[in-house]
């Protein structure tokens, strides 16, 4: 028996709510519901002013519309199961660890020094081990990025420890 | 006859011209390496067309189109992986035969019917915008809305994935353009507080997450992977009895790429899927597709680059995107202040006529730069994902801050990077995503407008001719993809 079918067989023995099927679609209309409830919170506009529909009425179509499909969806799947996706391997929770890490260093230190740190992770992470290739993503390569887009485009920068002294503030 | 003449403005115009040439080479690029291709490069670039004109602009975004989806084609033959989604029929016989050690031969039949398909393609672009343009002119705002429908109703039968998930990814593409301040009222809906959200979600931080982040992601997952390499020596133009044999299929997938592309929503990678079966089936020697057909790459990629041009019909003539990267495309357009549709075909005939001419050049620019420069290209691949990511990356994050320079857009493109890879795994196609964000306004706006001439009487559409005939293809649109579905 291969691995494929030891996995097909030990997802059959899951109960229904480990399942990605259900998962997915607890998610999506779990996440429709929560937004279609706060559609009930926008403003209403008087009828005199009002456009054709009420600005609600529009979104909670759509969520309605969403909720129905991503039911049927659920319930094609119960006759047909999703194919067994393979685990995540541990690479990707780096690779998204590191995007966390972009946006507190981004936020709080400097938006380049964010793209740095994140490129010389990620690149590690993903292999590299080669000093000179670590430092072309992380250092040469963002310098190059930043003239370019602040030469040629004039673009300002969000200020931080690194771009301050660039732009000598 | 004289706004043909304007066509070829663009070849006595020495701008244009190191635009499209550069246009052409980036957009080859782009198609060879996996995981990029015309959608994401073209969305990547678009912070910098803003230092072009309007014209250079959108000649720049199109050269990318064209020769991006047909140097997917090299990697498909040469790596056995679609440098973008329209080259995946491409692999079924294009590495095959370069297994038999003819990648020189399969690259040449992929130039040579890639060329014909776009040449082709434009053709139709030329002769049918215009009248597309022309009718349109009878549209009032019930029937934009129709039309709109009719693209959404479209996303279903995009590629291969369930038809029920594309309509779920398509509305919520809609659901997106629903927040910031309604259009109509000003009303806040979904901004939670955020005054940043007001002004609604940007397009390019959606798609850049939507594609490069995501893609970054699966290629995360896929570290181990290990590419066979095909070595090519160098393409070989088609002899004689390559011509004889296919000539029928390239002439015949060019006519359904270019027809399937001017059908709202539909792109290269529908084409070249249907291209490609169709050759089979009238083929005389079915039995050699998937060992390595030349009839099969040359129904597969003349068919995935008519598209290109048939996808610019409806992008210009009604501002309906064909597909994702004429999204990209009618975004494009918007941001240099072009609003695409009737008016632009009488008032702007130099710009439009530009614009085609330009998509002719491309064709036969991609054709000289594929024929002698493939083996470069193909060498592109070699370099490392661990690299080439992180740059990507740090491209994106500053295209995308670029644009409005907000910093929350940022974080929007990496909150749509992850989303984009929990479809894309779930299969989520997340082109629907892209097409329901572009029309959602068009769709909610003309909906109320028509509900106000209605006086808010839902049953007046159906007094629409127009109206009536895009709500029953719209129908077909839907019951047609389920039907194939259970067939297979």
């Amino acid at each position: 028996m291969n691995n494929v079918q030891k996995q097909k067989r030990a997802n059959k023995s899951l109960p229904f709510f480990f399942k990605d099927e259900f998962k997915v679609s607890f998610i999506i209309i779990f996440v429709s519901l929560v937004l279609l409830i706060s559609t009930f919170t926008f403003d209403i506009v008087p009828p005199i002013l009002n456009r054709g529909i009420q600005p609600a009425t529009f979104p909670k179509g759509l969520l309605v519309l969403i909720i129905i499909l991503t039911s049927v969806v659920y319930y094609l799947s119960l006759k047909k199961p999703w194919d067994i996706k393979k685990k995540l391997p541990q690479s990707f929770y780096l690779t998204l660890l590191s995007f966390m890490f972009f946006i507190i260093v981004s936020k709080t230190l400097d938006f380049f020094l964010g793209i740095s740190l994140l490129s010389v992770f990620v690149s590690y992470c993903w292999g590299e081990r080669r000093i000179i290739y670590l430092l072309l993503v992380s250092i040469i390569f963002p310098i190059i990025v930043f003239i370019f887009f602040e030469t040629i485009l004039g673009l300002r920068f969000p200020p931080g420890i690194i771009t301050n002294i660039y732009y000598q503030v | 006859m004289e706004n043909l003449s304007l066509m070829f403005a663009p070849l006595f115009s020495s701008k244009l011209m190191i635009v499209l040439v550069f246009g052409t080479l980036f957009g080859l690029i782009l198609g060879v390496l996996p995981g990029l291709g015309p959608t994401t490069g073209g969305a990547l670039i678009l912070p910098f067309t803003m230092t072009l004109d309007p014209l250079s602009a959108i000649v720049l975004l199109t050269a990318i189109y064209c020769s991006a989806t047909y140097g997917g084609a090299i990697t498909a033959v040469l790596i056995n992986t679609p440098g973008t989604p329209a080259a995946a029929a491409t692999c079924l016989d294009g590495y095959p035969l370069a297994q038999k050690g003819e990648a020189g031969r399969a690259l040449g039949m992929a130039t040579v019917s890639s060329t014909i398909g776009g040449i082709f393609s434009v053709i139709v672009l030329v002769f049918f915008a215009p009248l597309l343009a022309k009718l349109a002119y009878e549209f009032g705002q019930p029937e934009y809305f129709a039309l709109a429908i009719f693209g959404l109703t479209m996303l279903a039968s995009i590629g291969e994935g369930s038809p029920i998930k594309n309509l779920i990814a398509g509305a919520f593409g809609i659901l997106i353009s629903t927040i910031g301040k309604d259009f109509m009222t000003s009303i806040e809906r979904f901004t939670y507080g955020i005054n940043e959200l007001s002004e609604g979600i940007g397009f390019i931080p959606v798609v850049v997450g939507l594609f490069a982040i995501s893609e970054m992601l699966t290629q995360s997952t896929l570290l181990n992977q290990v590419f066979k390499r095909v070595a090519l020596k160098a393409v070989k133009l088609p002899g004689i009895l390559d011509y004889k044999k296919t000539w029928k299929t390239i002439l015949r997938s060019s006519g359904i790429g270019s027809f399937i592309g001017v059908l709202p929503a539909e792109g290269g990678t529908v084409a070249s899927l249907i291209g490609y079966s169709e050759a089979k089936r009238w083929s005389k020697n079915p039995e050699e597709f998937g060992k390595g057909s030349v009839e099969g790459i040359a129904g597969a990629e003349a068919a995935n680059n008519a598209a290109t041009g048939g996808a610019m019909v409806p992008t210009l003539a009604l501002g309906i995107p064909g597909s994702a990267t004429t999204a990209v495309i009618l975004t494009g357009l918007i941001i240099h202040g072009v609003r695409p549709g009737p008016d632009l075909f009488r008032e702007q005939p130099d710009f439009l006529y530009g614009i085609f001419g330009s998509m002719l050049i491309a064709n036969i620019l991609f054709f000289i730069f594929g024929f002698f420069g493939a083996k470069v290209f193909a060498r592109i691949t070699l370099v490392p994902n661990k690299l080439l990511w992180p740059m990507i990356f740090a491209v994106s994050v500053c295209g995308t801050y670029s644009l409005s320079q907000s910093i929350l857009d940022v974080w929007i493109m990496l909150f749509f990077g992850v989303i984009g890879f929990f479809m894309r795994r779930y299969g989520f196609s997340v082109v629907p995503v892209i097409i329901g964000l572009i029309l959602g306004e068009l769709v909610e706006g003309t909906l109320r407008q028509s509900l106000v001439i209605f006086e808010g009487n839902w049953l007046l559409f159906l007094t629409r001719p127009i109206v009536v005939t895009f709500f029953v293809l719209s129908l077909i649109a839907l019951i047609f993809p389920l039907l194939r579905k259970k067939r297979t």
